[in-house]
């Protein structure tokens, strides 16, 4: 029985907005079908009472002063930006895409 | 006394003798890495004129007594994912073409203080994906003791910089291995400090609560110096301990009386292990107890989850982790899109190699509704398990010893196209990761027979959570009674 198939892995690029071609998209559910085949092995361990582990050493969130933090100057903020207008990102038009979905 | 092994201590006398200067050895690895290093795709960039002004400026230091630390005037290479202010950080993606850090990670900032010369960058598998420094977009780096075998991965080009003398030391990230298994593969010393140890502000994502930076050089001695150097609480990473900078150099005497090593079975008895290798690991952990160490069998019972659960723990962070590269702030944007999504869709399908929108993928859909339970929290429940195995273990012994992989280099290609056996050749070291330990691989001699006959070995050394020192000492102690770290691809120097 396959874990996963053509249609999740499309709904999980979409997600992860990634296009996929046919061929990558079957390649790819072929390799994550293998892969979470491989993952199944977890499910022989009883995990019954055990906490799960986000993260080795205890954090705290940290507190600082609120005070303004040298930060990077606006113009350097952009300089590596594909298309930029003033200090400021341009990315096309925003609204007709968001019609879309 | 610090221990007497190393590049670092030769070098340094070197300098303050007058013997060379800091410009000729910048020019020797530049000059090197333009050789040798084009020849096996060492390098992604290289800063000629940068480093040959800091080499000047460091020669200046020295000849008026100002030397800054041990480093200063010492020509390094930085992993492609670990950002210095004005040069490229491409992490060997085509998305992040172009992209020049306007800032320097803590790590290199604080080596620029102690006065060490970055040359240039090292290839790697594309944002750190990968066992073999294959998945790179300039194509993959040649391992220098067999040009046609992979040099392990991810951090294969600084691994493969100091195993060809390019440079004596560099830095790498480590997640699941991605410096001690490239280390093993390509016969020099690699270390994964404690998580938290080194700052990871100005490291490029890949797996936030896994990832690590630490050091190439060909000995402990050498690594130690880095890491001290590199080391203590930086208020920039809120993960990093909040610590004094490690004075581990200092302390390494070559003393094993007294000491526990634990030989965790699991870890000797994996199918397919390559033998002479194992028996390279054997006959280490015999010199060792020669020289006063004890060794108790230990055991850590969920070894076999390690990779299952490192992979969907992993590629989960990753998923969201790579989300911030949508071509818009910085790196590849495709051309002629028709809105914003379509942006973000186009821009991330031309600018991520294969292995990475599988990872991508991956992770997304295992913490996407109804899954979550079923993959992402379950594998994080093993992390609880396997971090109990290490405090059990670490209850009898003081470091743990075993090989650092099942075999050494494998041929290029070779595993390219089959994702899952490529993850099933990190076992032994995932599980440091997971656990957030230090762990040290040093060469152990030379497989002996079969195809793989001639290729170097690693020895893997564990400790607990902040034993950094320990495992450092003895790593120093076992290189100060063998020669192993002076074999060189094509006859010992």
């Amino acid at each position: 029985m396959s874990r996963i198939d053509r249609e999740d892995v499309e709904r999980v690029a979409r997600l992860a907005r990634l296009r996929l071609s046919d061929e990558e998209a079957a390649e790819m559910t072929a390799d994550l079908d293998r892969i979470l085949g491989y993952v199944d092995l977890l499910e022989e361990v009883s995990t019954e009472g055990v906490e799960p582990t986000a993260h080795v050493i205890p954090l705290a969130t940290p507190l600082r002063d609120d005070v303004p933090a040298e930060e990077l100057p606006p113009e350097v903020a952009v300089a590596n930006a594909p298309a930029s207008e003033g200090t400021a990102f341009a990315v096309p038009k925003v609204l007709d895409d968001e019609a879309e979905g | 006394m610090p221990s007497p092994l190393g590049e670092v201590a030769r070098l340094r006398e070197a300098l303050t003798s007058g013997e060379t200067t800091s410009s000729r050895l910048v020019d020797a690895a530049l000059a090197a890495a333009e050789a040798v290093g084009e020849d096996l795709s060492v390098f992604t960039h290289l800063r000629h004129e940068a480093a040959r002004e800091a080499a000047a400026a460091a020669d200046a230091r020295l000849s008026a007594g100002r030397a800054r630390s041990v480093l200063d005037g010492l020509p390094i290479a930085l992993k492609d994912n670990i950002v210095q202010a004005g040069e490229p950080a491409g992490c060997a993606s085509r998305i992040l073409e172009g992209y020049v850090s306007p800032f320097d990670a803590t790590a290199v900032a604080r080596l620029l203080e102690a006065g060490a010369i970055p040359i240039g960058r090292t290839n790697m598998d594309e944002f750190a994906m990968g066992s073999s420094t294959e998945n790179s977009v300039h194509g993959p780096t040649r391992n220098p003791w067999d040009r046609d075998r992979s040099p392990g991965g991810s951090s294969g080009g600084s691994a493969a910089a100091v195993a060809a003398d390019i440079v004596p030391l560099a830095l790498g990230s480590d997640t699941g291995g991605s410096i001690r298994q490239p280390a093993s593969l390509c016969g020099v010393v690699g270390m994964k400090p404690t998580y938290g140890r080194v700052s990871r502000w100005g490291l490029v994502a890949f797996a936030s609560s896994l990832d690590q930076i630490g050091p190439f050089a060909h000995t402990a001695a050498d690594c130690a110096v880095l890491l001290d150097a590199m080391s203590g609480h930086d208020a920039h990473d809120s993960t990093s301990l909040p610590e004094p900078p490690l004075q581990t150099a200092a302390g390494l005497n070559g003393d094993l009386s007294g000491r526990v090593i634990g030989l965790p079975r699991e870890y000797y008895e994996a199918e397919g292990a390559d033998a002479s290798s194992l028996e390279c690991v054997h006959a280490a952990v015999a010199a060792l107890e020669g020289a006063g160490a004890k060794t108790v069998p230990v055991s850590l019972p969920h070894t076999r989850y390690a990779i299952a659960a490192y992979y969907l723990i992993a590629n989960a962070e990753a998923s969201s982790n790579l989300a911030r590269f949508d071509g818009v702030r910085y790196g590849h944007r495709a051309a002629g899109a028709s809105g914003l999504t379509d942006l973000y869709e186009r821009s991330r399908s031309e600018g991520f190699g294969a292995e990475v929108k599988r990872r991508i993928l991956l992770g997304t859909y295992v913490l996407s509704a109804g899954y979550y339970d079923a993959y992402y929290r379950r594998a994080q429940k093993l992390r609880t398990l396997l971090r109990r195995d290490f405090e059990a273990a670490f209850e009898s012994c003081d470091v743990l010893v075993t090989p650092t992989t099942p075999e050494p280099a494998f041929r290029l290609g070779e595993r390219a196209d089959d994702p899952l056996t490529m993850y099933l050749s990190d076992v032994y070291t995932v599980s440091a990761n997971l656990a957030g330990l230090p762990g040290v691989s040093i060469p152990c001699g030379l497989a002996g027979g079969g195809l793989a006959a001639g290729l170097p070995v690693g020895l893997q050394v564990l400790g607990p959570p902040l034993a950094d020192a320990a495992v450092l000492e003895v790593a120093d102690a076992y290189q100060r009674l063998t020669d192993h770290h002076q074999a060189r691809p094509g006859g010992s120097r």
